[in-house]
């Protein structure tokens, strides 16, 4: 069985010196019973369909169903393009990443769940993004995203990774935690430093709450992507440089199940609350919904 | 506490924008067109709170439709049900209503078929894109159709689940999970029967021979990936 929490999990990677992708890998072979060549081609598709999804929307603009969104991938890859941005084209480039997964999403287009729809465009913005920047191969992604999943497992079965039960720090919050370990392990951090880049993002977005607008996974989960894509990636620097979370990432992930409990109903995926209660929220909301 | 597969957090493909509102609704449409049996003309939606609320900007509307014209959750095509139903003849209606205490996000088919007859199944998109089916024809069950589901309806007398039991056995079937519904002794029951292994049309066609049976549908899980 999958381990329970982020020690345990460090300590096996510790005593067996591999790496988290490896640990999870092996334990869908486990738990699967089918091969570990099925088990790798599986991730192999799910990553062509992040590609796919994080490429769409930036070469020609989109409209969500209920035409709330839609665009904003378009233009902010040819900003990047100009080459005149203030973060530079990296980042500029993963935000362009993040909205085009998060449009095609809200398009019906097909994506990958990672962990949840809402949140679709954090994980392949950072690993499609980081892996560009080091050159790593197709595998080296396949693995980053094992890497991911495994912290994900693990946040699962300590605290929930569904806005409607956590708010959007388990959902956005989830997937920069995960993407952000990913990342680090890409650049040859430990399994200990994963879990603590994991820690810093969720310390950093804690308290985040699920209040899209009309109900619809639009506004503000779009641009929150682009958010989490930015804090996976700048914490994952800040941990490479050294950097260590005073806070293990157990107690914050128990923070982070504590603090979704607190939250009251409104505040979590029922648009009663936050930003979808807004003036214009609220008439966004009647003119979706008219007739 | 509860196991997960790494697919269920860096997954499922599906298409947008929601798990339980776009690719649940698909699956639960998918599974009542299986349960229905039968070339459907004319399928109506009774939509219950969270989905009569948002079902058009989710997408749940063409979802549904998309499921019933037996599309994967994950179908591109999903977006143009409604053209694709269009096409194929099929009389669509959609009805908010209030099913009383389902979970939120709950809907009833009543789906008529060529020959005239009418299914109704109620289910729900319980999150991820997991479904549960809570009603066939007024028989309240619950199954998932996470696992090889034979669904059947017989004859309720003596001996006929031994013999259902040993046509699985003899064809090397493990059963892992068998729940019997019924409304009275000796009168209609219903089973549903989750199994190890994929319950091949083959198979079903072996318990449809038994006499007592009056219904027998194999629903296998949807294999994602596959497009
Ligand atoms: S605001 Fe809610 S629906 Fe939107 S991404 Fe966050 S958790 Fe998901």
């Amino acid at each position: 069985m999958f381990a329970s929490r982020g020690e345990e999990l460090i300590k096996i990677c510790n005593d067996n010196h591999i790496p988290i992708w490896e640990y999870a890998i092996r334990e869908e072979v486990l738990l699967s019973e089918v091969s570990r060549q099925d088990v790798i081609e599986n991730m192999r598709r799910t990553l062509h369909v992040m590609v796919d999804a994080s490429i769409y929307a930036q070469e020609q603009p989109v409209r969500s169903i209920s035409g709330l969104i839609g665009g904003d991938a378009y233009k902010i890859k040819l900003y990047a393009d100009k080459g005149k941005t203030l973060t530079g084209g990296f980042l500029n480039r993963a935000m362009a990443r993040a909205l085009s997964s998060s449009e095609v999403n809200a398009a019906m287009g097909r994506i990958v769940a990672c962990p949840t729809a809402g949140s679709c465009g954090i994980l392949p913005a950072v690993i499609l993004s980081a892996g560009e920047k080091l050159n790593n191969s197709e595998d080296e992604l396949i693995n980053a995203l094992f890497t991911a999943a495994g912290v994900g497992v693990i946040i699962a079965k300590n605290a929930t990774l569904s806005g409607a039960e956590g708010g959007c720090q388990a959902e956005c919050g989830s997937a920069a935690a995960m993407a952000s370990a990913a990342v680090v392990e890409m650049m040859g951090g430990t399994p200990e430093q994963a879990f603590t880049a994991a820690a810093i993002v969720i310390k950093n977005i804690l308290g985040l709450v699920c209040d899209p607008v009309a109900g619809l996974v639009e506004v503000p989960c779009a641009k929150r992507n682009v958010a989490g894509t930015v804090s996976a990636l700048t914490t994952a620097d800040l941990v490479m440089s050294g950097v260590f979370s005073k806070i293990p990432f157990d107690e914050v992930i128990e923070a982070m199940n504590r603090v979704g409990r607190q939250m009251p109903v409104s505040l979590r995926e029922t648009a009663q609350g936050g930003i979808a209660i807004t003036p214009t929220a609220l008439i966004f909301k009647k003119e979706i919904f008219k007739d | 506490m509860q196991d997960y597969s790494v697919f269920d957090i860096v997954g499922p493909i599906m298409i947008g924008p929601s798990s339980s509102h776009t690719a649940g609704a698909a699956r639960l449409a998918k599974v009542a067109a299986t349960i229905a049996d039968g070339k459907i003309i004319k399928a109506e939606f009774l939509l219950h709170g969270s989905f009569a609320e948002t079902y058009k900007g989710h997408g749940t509307d063409k979802a549904l439709v998309a499921g019933i014209l037996a599309m994967e959750p994950w179908d591109e095509r999903l977006k143009d049900s409604f053209k694709l139903a269009k096409g194929e003849g099929i009389e669509i209606i959609f009805t908010p209503t209030d099913l009383g205490e389902v979970h939120p996000n709950t809907v009833k088919f009543i789906l008529t078929k060529e020959d005239g007859s009418v299914s109704n199944i109620t289910g729900s998109s319980i999150g991820g894109g997991n479904i549960l089916i809570i009603d066939i024809d007024g028989q309240e069950v619950a199954f998932t159709g996470k696992y090889p589901t034979l669904l059947a309806q017989y004859r309720d007398l003596p001996g006929v689940i031994s013999k259902l039991s040993s046509v699985l056995y003899e064809e090397n079937i493990n059963i892992a999970n068998m729940r019997v519904y019924r409304n009275g002794k000796g009168k209609t029951a219903t089973m549903a029967l989750e199994a190890d292994s994929i319950i091949t049309e083959v198979v079903a066609e072996k318990i449809r021979n038994i006499k007592e049976m009056n219904s027998v549908q194999s629903i296998n899980p949807i294999v994602e990936g596959v497009f």
